[in-house]
């Protein structure tokens, strides 16, 4: 069934909420834009314009059920494993390697799709971690094997594993009922209340560092970091998280306070770790897929660590 | 028969090239593209797989894609039946002898010849493939070609990644992004004597203006 709003009251109740936001941010840019013509705001411009479309794609396809979800966060896997492998080196005699590390999104995401857990929570970490270098030393090259084993076996984690816990969440069964392909339980609430949680920590530590900004928290990885945007960051995203806690998800108060106290730690924890991968490699952006944002890595990258911290907690407490 | 090959052609690039080349390899511009609305013109590019054809193609819009004419070997694409229909009609080679094999002919001659009739023509002045993701010294052909049509836009591309994507020898697809940078372009008018110097330049400076790996 396409579109079932009754089901998933709350969730177009709270999006429809984050549309108001983003129409008002929308109204602010031209504002800006308007009062102050000597500045350039285009870049401003850009990334909201980008949030336009990203919220638009994510929005629909949790309406149109967890099936098409699914198959979404696969195609994000898809392009942030693309653009894992087009940033980082690798070698020539790998191609068929890679080839099979590719291969892994479609079985991953169709565990998910048929709601098999356990196959879905070893697949990577013990079955790929394993096929990995059976199919490296068959090729029989051993000049920097440790290297080019250490970034696949990272690409596959960061961007297949930990992103198909997004997909899993939406998987999660009402109370006393079976997941159906369809129609969409608790755990679309559940995965609308993690991304835009992690989302909007992203916009808050940015926005606080902007205002307060002082004392650099990282500054050989990422010098505009500061532990003033940090910290307003892990706050106001653990007040919003309490608030929503009991409109999406099973928790009650305190615990969805704690819950975005920690989403928003883990979120900084991930940008900052890519950071350090693309200060490595000596790149600013990990692409130029998404206008004003950089690359799906770049928007992905908080979610890459708070995905399946969040997704343990909820199942290991409520499912 | 030849509008059937036309639209085959016209559908070809529409329902599986171009998907191909925007979804599971996708293209990054570098910078702001710049490629030519209208022939007489020529694309100029670095050429290390046989996507570099079809990712340049995919560049250009569909209205002008009866135009657009790839200058490849004929001893390697009309090699047997099937595959000379299939690259003359579908892909629109302008098969050339490569030098030394048939004196009869003038492949610049040929060349000269389609941008008189307006064509758009896409150019490898590298000449084969070679290793992948490796650029090789330019060949004169480039310069003998500027030299016959000195008013003819020419419009260096620099591609990275299809070598990654699809090498020379190497069947299995493994998608990597492709970047693409565009570069001003040039004609033999307008530079004069150091026209070589200044396409091999070009192709220096958007080199290394991409950032990222090669091959290991």
């Amino acid at each position: 069934m396409l579109f079932d709003f009754d089901s998933m009251r709350t969730v177009t109740q709270v999006f429809v909420f984050l549309l108001a936001g983003l129409s008002l941010a929308t109204v602010i840019g031209w504002a800006l834009s308007l009062a102050n013509k000597e500045k350039d705001y285009t870049e401003l411009k850009q990334r909201i314009n980008s949030w336009w479309i990203m919220i638009g794609i994510f929005g629909l396809a949790l309406l149109m059920g967890p099936l098409v979800t699914v198959m979404l966060f696969a195609m994000l896997s898809f392009i942030a494993l693309k653009e894992y492998f087009s940033m980082t080196p690798t070698r020539l005699v790998d191609r068929k390697v890679l080839f099979w590390a590719y291969l892994t999104i479609p079985l991953q995401y169709y565990w998910i799709a048929t709601g098999w857990y356990g196959m879905f929570i070893i697949f990577i970490p013990v079955y790929a971690f394993l096929f990995i270098p059976f199919r490296m030393v068959l090729a029989g090259e051993t000049k920097n094997y440790l290297r080019a084993v250490g970034n696949i076996h990272w690409g596959l984690m960061l961007t297949v594993f930990t992103l198909s816990h997004l997909a899993y969440l939406v998987m999660l069964p009402s109370e006393g009922e079976y997941q159906s392909l369809t129609m969409s339980g608790d755990g679309a609430a559940l995965l609308l209340y993690l991304v835009m949680l992690t989302q909007l920590n992203d916009v808050a530590q940015y926005v606080w560092g902007k205002i307060l900004g002082t004392t650099p928290i990282a500054p050989t990885i990422s010098p505009n970091k500061t532990r003033e945007g940090l910290i307003g960051g892990v706050i106001t995203t653990g007040v919003l998280a309490m608030i929503l806690a009991g409109l999406l998800t099973p928790m009650i108060w305190w615990q969805g306070l704690l819950v975005g106290l920690g989403i928003g730690i883990a979120g900084f924890i991930g940008d900052v770790s890519l950071s350090a991968i693309k200060r490595d490699i000596g790149i600013k952006d990990s692409g130029q897929l998404i206008p004003g944002h950089g690359g799906i890595l770049d928007r992905l990258d908080s979610l890459t660590f708070t995905a399946p911290l969040f997704f343990h907690v909820m199942r290991y407490f409520y499912f | 028969m030849k509008y059937i090959n036309l639209a085959l052609r016209c559908l070809f690039f529409a329902v599986i090239i171009k998907p191909i080349v925007k979804i599971v390899i996708g293209l990054r511009y570098q910078n702001t593209p710049i490629l030519p609305k209208d022939g007489p013109a020529i694309l100029i590019a670095n050429h290390n797989s046989h996507l570099d054809t079809m990712v340049l193609i995919s560049l250009l819009p569909l209205n002008i894609l009866h135009k657009v004419q790839p200058v490849a070997a004929a001893d390697y694409f009309l090699k047997n039946k099937f595959l000379a229909w299939f690259a003359l009609n579908i892909i629109g080679i302008l098969p050339i002898e490569r030098q030394g094999k048939d004196k009869s002919v003038n492949p610049i001659e040929q060349c000269a010849k389609a941008l008189d009739s307006g064509k758009i023509l896409i150019f490898f002045p590298e000449g084969s493939r070679g290793e992948p993701e490796k650029m090789t010294d330019l060949k004169y052909g480039v310069v003998k070609l500027a030299e016959r049509c000195p008013k003819v836009p020419l419009y260096p591309i620099y591609m990275h990644g299809l070598g990654k994507t699809l090498p020379k020898g190497d069947a299995l697809f493994v998608p990597f992004f492709c970047d693409v940078v565009f570069s001003e372009p040039l004609s033999y008018e307008a530079q004069g004597d150091g026209f070589y110097e200044t396409v091999k330049a070009r192709f220096v400076g958007m080199q290394e203006s991409v950032k990222l790996p090669k091959w290991d």
